[in-house]
């Protein structure tokens, strides 16, 4: 079970196996680089785990030492678990994914976590603990606790069980610096000792440090932090496999941290803020917006349903942009009905995506894709931008702070973010309920702008009224 | 250090380069079916789990192995499950492409198609 070295016996040989289902969920990856091939992606690396599991009972078996009972929980355990797991993905809402993936993510660090305590608990009963793979095992019970932890508690804020908004109290700094130091400080301790109490502390310390990490951030940081809980998962899986010695954990733990760092950054970017400032949190405000109901400025156009569909109706080019507030009003259908009509009337219409417009990295385009928009539509923002200059119509349904020019300018909260450029566009609509502040509780400029008018209605609401008039107009 | 540790850091760092490289292609629009399919990916941890048989005998043993079994079943088929459901709506064109004029058909094949994604299948 320690790699080649030493004998390269039957265990070499299944080692080898777990080398072709690293291959295989390399592979599976590189297919996930295109819509087209992404589907096949997917079921190349679930046959590399078939595989892997294979092989992992021709071990046991070949081990011949696990008991009845061992057996039976085992094949159990793995039975249940798997019966949860596929209740819950089949019946998953697609508005749900971020809270889905959030729980795999904690069950998946769990579980790397308990994979470590085991072996400690069981090496310690042999008196053999001591040694190089003690820091791995430390760094796994860390990390798989904290992501277990975490990742229920962004589970439960994304579900609504826990308010959204960061939830801080006094002295929560505090504690959080002090579980930190009694994490790391047990952890310390247990390289050079080994000590079951001192490992009990580890465990709680990390479960108590993940809960304390996640609730004093808001729910529009949730992005960042579903990807930051991947990547965590990835490294403590990674360190299941140092512990055990298992090439196809290493790789598999390696794979996932690095998407998931990659993941955090481009998010934590899209946001223009630093990991830093998110986790130390205080700044979202939560999932809805508050309608603070600013002064409704005089400069402000409205326009009705029969306007905006005779501006829509004609435009030789129309680019809709959706945000999470689309998404939330349910009218992901209504908006490719919408664009349904035009695009048979002969109007060239897109979506232009900001990369946080969701409540995980591409959440956007997954709720589009399930109301049948199909992909070649959904566009990115550094390919759509220069587009927005030659579009009769932007469409902005759901979004806000992407859309402000203000964040061109220095010297505000989101200066610096990048944003879609829909105030190029020659005219612009907004489907907006009222005249509310966006998470970043800022004045969007492009609300005021002459080219703008604003269509105040529920979304769902009006994409059924913009759809019956656009075909009204155009029989 | 021991031999086979140093072996399985070079494997653990050769991987996450393979992986930036490899994830670093990955379509923004894509993103969430990847974060899904890594997270099927990470669902391995059930070799891990499974393996903790071996040498449990104990009580202790039984109950870690159980759970870890558990969390990385879920993991794994929940996560593979998922993907696939969102990946097949991924589609390059919208479907019944030339009889959308005929107003009466559209809420049978509407809700048919619903249907079709609602059961989704690995």
């Amino acid at each position: 079970m320690t790699g080649f070295t030493g004998q390269v016996g039957f265990t070499g040989y299944i080692q080898l196996v777990y080398v072709l289902v690293a291959v295989l969920f390399v592979v599976g990856l590189h297919l996930m680089n295109s819509p087209a091939t992404a589907r096949r992606g997917n079921q190349v690396a679930q046959a590399g785990m078939i595989i892997a599991v294979i092989a992992t009972f021709v071990l046991l078996i070949h081990a011949g030492t696990v008991t009845t009972t061992g057996w039976i929980v085992l094949i159990a355990g793995a039975l249940i678990g798997s019966g949860i797991g596929l209740y819950a993905a089949q019946r998953v809402k697609m508005t749900a994914m971020p809270q889905l993936v959030s729980a795999f993510n904690a069950v998946g660090g769990g579980a790397a976590a308990l994979v470590a305590i085991y072996g400690y608990y069981d090496a310690e009963a042999r008196g053999s603990v001591l040694g190089t793979t003690s820091v791995f095992s430390v760094l796994d019970v860390l990390i798989g606790s904290v992501t277990f932890s975490g990742s229920i508690i962004a589970a439960g804020k994304l579900q609504g069980f826990i308010p959204g908004q960061p939830i801080i109290f006094k002295g929560g700094r505090v504690l959080n610096v002090a579980l930190a130091v009694v994490a790391l400080g047990s952890g310390a301790f247990l390289f050079s000792t080994a000590s079951l109490p001192a490992l009990l502390i580890l465990v709680l310390a990390s479960l108590a440090f993940g809960v304390m990490m996640v609730l004093p951030i808001g729910g529009a940081d949730m992005p960042v932090v579903i990807s930051l809980l991947n990547a965590f998962t990835g490294t403590a899986v990674a360190m299941a496999g140092f512990v055990i010695g298992n090439w196809a954990l290493i790789v598999a733990g390696a794979l996932v941290g690095a998407s998931g760092s990659i993941l955090t950054k481009l998010m934590a970017d899209a946001m223009n803020r630093s990991l830093a400032n998110i986790i130390v949190g205080g700044f979202g405000t939560g999932d809805s917006p508050a309608a603070i109901g600013g002064p409704v400025d005089a400069q402000v156009r409205s326009i009705v349903a029969d306007d905006a569909a005779i501006q829509l109706a004609y435009a030789s080019k129309v680019i809709i942009v959706p945000g999470y507030g689309l998404a939330a009003a349910q009218a992901q259908h209504g908006v490719a009905e919408l664009a349904k009509v035009l695009e048979d009337h002969g109007v060239e219409v897109s979506y232009a995506i900001h990369p946080v417009a969701g409540r995980m990295p591409g959440h956007m385009n997954v709720l589009l894709a399930e109301a049948n928009v199909p992909y070649p539509q959904l566009k990115e923002m550094e390919e759509i931008n220069p587009e927005f200059a030659r579009t009769d119509v932007a469409l902005v349904i759901g979004a806000n702070d992407v859309t402000n020019p203000a964040a061109r300018r220095p010297g505000n909260e989101i200066s610096g973010m990048p944003i879609l450029d829909v105030d190029q566009a020659k005219s612009i609509i907004v489907v907006k309920r009222s005249m509310g502040h966006g998470y970043a509780g800022l004045e969007n400029e492009l609300y005021y702008d002459p080219k703008t008018s604003m269509y105040f209605s529920d979304a769902k609401k009006a994409m059924a009224e913009l759809t019956s008039a656009v075909k009204t107009l155009v029989g | 250090m021991s031999a086979a540790l140093l072996t399985d850091l070079t494997i653990f760092i050769l991987a996450l380069l393979v992986g930036i490289e490899v994830i670093g292609k990955v379509p923004a629009t894509l993103h969430t079916p990847l974060m899904s399919a890594t997270n099927a990916i990470h669902g391995i941890v059930l070799v891990g789990a499974l393996l903790i048989g071996i040498t449990a005998h104990t009580a202790v043993g039984y109950i870690l192995g159980f759970v870890a079994a558990v969390f990385a079943g879920a993991n794994v088929v929940g996560g593979y499950v998922v993907t696939g459901r969102m990946l097949k709506m991924f589609r390059k064109k919208a479907p019944e492409p030339e009889l959308e004029s005929a107003n009466g058909h559209k809420g049978i094949r509407g809700l048919a198609d619903r249907v079709g994604i609602g059961r989704g299948q690995s």
